[in-house]
């Protein structure tokens, strides 16, 4: 944890790299909050572009398949006005970090000043941050099974926008836990926000090995879970472990796990259903609940760039020397 | 004169005068007024009222146009720009605390022109002093001070506004 927080900060204390949740501090998740907050008038504008980033360049790595996340962060480097450049590279399995640090040293060469790595790896963004030289900031967009906390921000800037305060809600997250990023990065998050009640409904295969330790409650029964829960959380169920043992079938988990107008009442009036999205309909969700008035799984996409925004032009502000907080004349 | 002795509710009456006098004389009718976060919005919101406006203020966050982000970065708190009409074709009426090297306002500008095409922009401060850093003048100005080397002028408020001159 230690060793996290003297990656991600700089001696003074301001975000350098932006690799996980755990380690950072609540009033720093509130500043990428208020920072995201401030971005979000920039899509008023006819031209949707602030110079904040003008002459920097940012380099969208991806060792892994993604749209929305790809987008979304090559939307916001464009709209502080960075250069983008998007690489696309499909992981060898031989020789990995052999291959990642010399990928490293050519964008290096180049004068590439942000990294943005999504990877199939747990622990690669952290590798490339310490690898990387020090004027370039690395932002995870997702490693492995470990974490995707710029997904887990815009949720909380999503939550904080309906919910107003985070202390006395009720949170459930719900399906596959286990394999899931994006479900970490969140725990971490809602309760470094000081959000009371998580809870995490799934069945005992999806879940993780000791979900205890991650300070939750845990459900097996939706229908339980939910029960005056403000916010549920959906997540994708991913097909590929649907082969393995350890899952019924697509319809028997929809029967059990998939979220239902019917199911959705036990929570309270006024729920906001969310979903990181690609969304299986039929499958952990029913298209009348994705699409209905309780869902706002558009508006956690259009966050998403506001959010971005703020993690990147923070991680770029560390680089500079005087870097003081912003009087004017 | 030095700013303790300013009385602000004199200098906003006379900004006030001097903008009616400006628009009478350029046949405007129905001006927008944006101000400049977060002294501009203060000297703004009574602008607004002495003048009679029948369009709503908006207010302008240059934050994100500042020409010296490299150098002291961008602070969390700041609140987003508001404008609640399309400024394209209009007549601005932009508002300042204080204007001093004049990078503020251009600043302002770029991040006007990024919402649309205003017909106009003139530039009414409560107070300016010297120390120009570009060619930029105010339109309607309440006070001109004199400061000495290393002294600041800033506006506190909202209620009640007071101009205080601190040593650096």
């Amino acid at each position: 944890m230690k060793k996290k927080n003297r990656l991600q900060l700089d001696d003074n204390g301001k975000l350098k790299h932006f690799l996980t949740i755990e380690g950072l501090n609540r009033q720093l998740l509130i500043d990428i909050l208020d920072t995201a907050e401030s971005f979000t008038g920039v899509t008023e504008q006819t031209i949707k572009k602030v110079p904040l980033l003008r002459g920097k360049t940012i380099v969208n790595l991806f060792f892994e398949a993604s749209t929305r996340t790809r987008t979304t962060f090559e939307l916001a480097a464009k709209r502080l006005s960075a250069d983008v450049l998007n690489i696309n590279i499909q992981a060898s399995a031989t020789a990995k970090g052999e291959t990642l640090l010399d990928t490293l040293r050519n964008l290096e060469a180049m004068h590439c000043d942000m990294f943005v790595v999504r990877h199939a790896n747990s622990g690669a963004a952290h590798f490339i941050a310490q690898h990387a030289a020090p004027h370039i900031s690395v932002i995870n967009a997702g490693d492995g099974q470990h974490a995707h906390p710029t997904q887990a921000m815009l949720d909380m800037f999503t939550i904080r926008r309906v919910k107003g305060e985070f202390h006395k809600l009720n949170v459930a997250i719900v399906g596959d836990v286990r394999h899931s990023r994006v479900a970490r990065s969140q725990i971490h998050a809602l309760s470094m926000l000081g959000v009371e009640d998580v809870r995490i409904i799934a069945p005992k295969t999806l879940l993780p090995s000791e979900p205890e330790a991650f300070g939750v409650h845990v459900y097996h029964d939706l229908r339980e879970g939910l029960r005056d829960v403000d916010v549920v959380i959906m997540l994708r169920l991913q097909k590929e472990r649907m082969s393995g043992a350890s899952l019924p079938s697509e319809h028997e988990y929809f029967q059990r796990y998939g979220l239902t107008e019917e199911k959705l009442a036990l929570a309270k009036p006024d729920v906001t259903v969310m979903h990181p999205g690609p969304i299986n309909r039929g499958v952990e969700i029913d298209s009348v609940v994705a699409d209905g008035p309780r869902s706002v799984i558009l508006q956690q996409v259009s966050h998403g760039i506001a959010v971005r925004m703020a993690v990147m032009s923070m991680a770029m502000q560390s680089h500079l020397p005087e870097a003081t907080g912003g009087r004017r004349e | 004169m030095s700013a303790q002795e300013l009385d602000i509710n004199q200098t906003l009456d006379h900004v006030a005068q001097s903008l009616k006098a400006i628009l009478e004389s350029r046949n405007i009718q129905d001006p927008i007024m944006i101000g400049i976060h977060t002294g501009g919005v203060w000297v703004a919101q009574q602008l607004h009222q002495r003048l009679n406006l029948n369009e709503p203020l908006g207010t302008l966050n240059i934050s994100f146009y500042r020409d010296d982000f490299t150098r002291i970065g961008i602070h969390p708190q700041v609140q987003p720009s508001t404008l609640p009409l399309s400024v394209d074709g209009r007549h601005i009426i932009l508002v300042d605390d204080v204007l001093y090297t004049g990078r503020t306002i251009r600043a302002a500008f770029n991040e006007l022109f990024d919402y649309g095409r205003p017909a106009s922009i003139m530039l009414a401060v409560l107070v300016e002093r010297d120390g120009r850093e570009l060619p930029i003048q105010a339109d309607a100005v309440g006070q001109h001070v004199s400061l000495k080397a290393g002294e600041q002028i800033k506006l506190q408020g909202p209620e009640p506004l007071t101009l205080t001159t601190t040593q650096a």
